[in-house]
């Protein structure tokens, strides 16, 4: 099955969500692909049907809103799909899909990526046991299900996420044990001018630190997991002063929450032909494009925290701009909104995005022993050893050792080991690239990528002359 | 104590309570929750064993990117942080 629209939007978070809408309205034919059972994206994630009834939280507010907006406008959502390949064939985008177990392609003419972000977790030892859960994984529970990690939790990780979480841990009944995190009141302080723009969000952030102090949650500034103790479950947690390298307090819990700041996803757009930059302030490597979403691939946009981790608000403003952008490049009229209020999120994002910068304090949590690609189970030391031999870039290691072959497709792993290559051969972030994207950008089943198809529909070439 | 975040969990109505197994157990969980969700609250964490070195593994990302959550129903391999609990669900180990 094949459909053609005017125009492709992978991902309904804020950003595509509202890409979406734009360009729907200016008349053309949206079609918004998105792995999830409803649109919110990662940050407005929908509850699942398991929730008959919960007090409202201004995420799921939020998201209700733009959830609303998508289903009256006329862009058509299909939800529980998976994108896996994207091609071009003269002026049409092809997509290769899966959904409910079929594989099928959707044709379009325009094409706009917000393909949103995905977690950095600095590997410490212990972090694969079961029992410790990214930081934002912890969101998509606590949104989706309503869900606790466990009974006692220890939330670990960098910027305002890991006070939101503690924050929701609380209000679902769980018990938060301790908050450690790298970051420094100072850091915070240095943030704090950019923050002054969102008075409410500032206000929120007040009161969940302040609901921990009053309920005598030690809260680590400066502080990292060192070590997570547990075979098949965690049940204690160790801590270091990364300033001092000290040993810190040990807490016992039976779960953890740890994640160091997102990173873009940017496979989609490099795969495309987008050029990437590093900017640390921005989450890593980032896409160029501009703030309308217009890349140097004609009739390829970018919006949202795929091109650099701005925030929700930054998010919403850029869907915005890029789908009036790409439907005045298809000769509708969408007028363009003014800049001046993405520029002013955006500088409030970035302030919350540098809070994740990472340093060689926070990378020399792991150990020689620590598993770095959680997939092939190979620890530093393999992936040392490997660099040491002459492996410099990130598809050197990935093809010499496997890390980031394996299933989760080097999401897990590709930052700590750019980074491990640039400490080891004295070169900067930016002088380590990300490995070269390839299809399938999703795990697919083998069965539902072949699709359906007759034999006797195969094309049998005939035999070539003698 | 002051609270300045409420405890909501009392206000949280959730759906009917069903069975299902997961390698052999039998497990509760509320229809249409993820089965991350219910198998982490029935305490079964391990839900695959590491490939190549065999050491025990949990949902980790809970978005459906690091694979760690991977498990059989029906003989095809799915996320369980993608999957929904459903009365009578077979989940396997893979």
């Amino acid at each position: 099955m094949s459909d053609h629209y005017d125009i492709a939007v992978v991902g309904a978070g804020p950003a595509g969500g509202t890409a979406a809408v734009t360009a729907a309205k200016a008349g053309l034919r949206v079609v918004v692909l998105d792995e999830q059972p409803k649109a919110g994206g990662q940050v407005w994630r929908a509850k699942s049907a398991s929730i008959r009834s919960a007090p409202k939280t201004p995420e799921t507010t939020a998201g209700d809103g733009l959830r609303r907006t998508l289903a009256n406008s006329d862009a058509t959502l299909l939800s529980d799909t998976r994108v896996w390949d994207i091609r071009r064939t003269g002026d049409t985008w092809q997509l290769q899909i899966l959904r409910g177990g079929q594989s099928e392609q959707i044709n379009a003419r325009a094409l706009i990526l917000a393909t949103g972000a995905r977690e950095y977790v600095q590997p410490v030892p212990g972090w694969t046991t079961p029992g410790v859960i990214g930081l934002a994984g912890a969101t998509a529970l606590f949104k989706q299900s309503l869900t606790l990690p466990g009974k006692r939790t220890v939330i670990s990780g960098t910027g305002p996420l890991v006070f939101y979480v503690a924050s929701e841990i609380r209000r679902l009944g769980g018990t938060v044990t301790a908050v450690v995190t790298p970051n420094t009141r100072t850091d915070w302080a240095r943030a704090l001018p950019s923050m002054v723009s969102q008075p409410r969000l500032l206000a929120r952030g007040g009161l969940w630190m302040a609901d921990l102090m009053l309920a005598r949650v030690p809260i680590l500034w400066g502080h990292g997991v060192s070590a997570v103790e547990g075979t098949d479950h965690v049940t204690a947690i160790h801590t270091r002063n990364l300033k001092t390298t000290g040993t810190g307090p040990t807490f016992d819990a039976d779960s953890l929450c740890l994640g160091h700041g997102l990173i873009p996803n940017i496979e989609a757009a490099q795969m495309l032909g987008v050029a990437i930059h590093h900017d640390p302030a921005l989450g890593g490597w980032v896409p160029d494009a501009d703030p309308d979403g217009a890349t140097q691939v004609a009739g390829l946009y970018l919006c949202g925290d795929g091109c650099g981790i701005r925030g929700v608000t930054a998010a919403g403003l850029q869907g915005t701009l890029t789908g009036a952008r790409a439907a005045r490049d298809l000769g509708k009229a969408a007028p363009a909104p003014a800049l001046q209020s993405w520029h002013r999120a955006a500088r409030f994002g970035q302030a919350m995005t540098r809070l994740s910068i990472p340093t060689p304090q926070l990378a020399a949590l792991s150990t020689d022993d620590t598993i770095l690609c959680r997939c092939e189970s190979l620890t530093r030391a393999d992936i040392s050893a490997e660099i040491d031999t002459g492996a410099a870039s990130t598809n050197a290691v990935k093809s010499g050792r496997r890390a980031g072959m394996g299933p989760c497709g080097g999401k897990y792993c590709q930052t700590a080991i750019a980074a491990l290559i640039a400490a080891q051969t004295g070169k900067t972030a930016a002088d380590i690239p990300p490995s070269t994207p390839r299809p399938p950008l999703r795990p697919v089943p083998l069965g539902q990528a072949v699709g359906d198809f007759d034999y006797d529909d195969l094309p049998i070439p005939k035999p070539a002359p003698l | 104590m002051i609270r300045l975040v409420p405890n909501h969990a009392d206000q949280i109505e959730r759906s009917e309570k069903v069975k299902f197994t997961f390698d052999g157990q039998p497990i509760e969980g509320h229809a249409g929750e993820s089965l991350v969700s219910a198998l982490l609250r029935a305490n079964a964490l391990t839900l695959r064993h590491a490939p190549n070195d065999a050491a025990p593994r949990g949902a980790f990302c809970c978005m459906g990117l690091c694979q760690e959550c991977a498990v059989l129903v029906a003989g095809q391999v799915v996320e369980a942080c993608r999957t929904d609990v459903a009365a009578n669900l077979i989940v396997e180990r893979v």
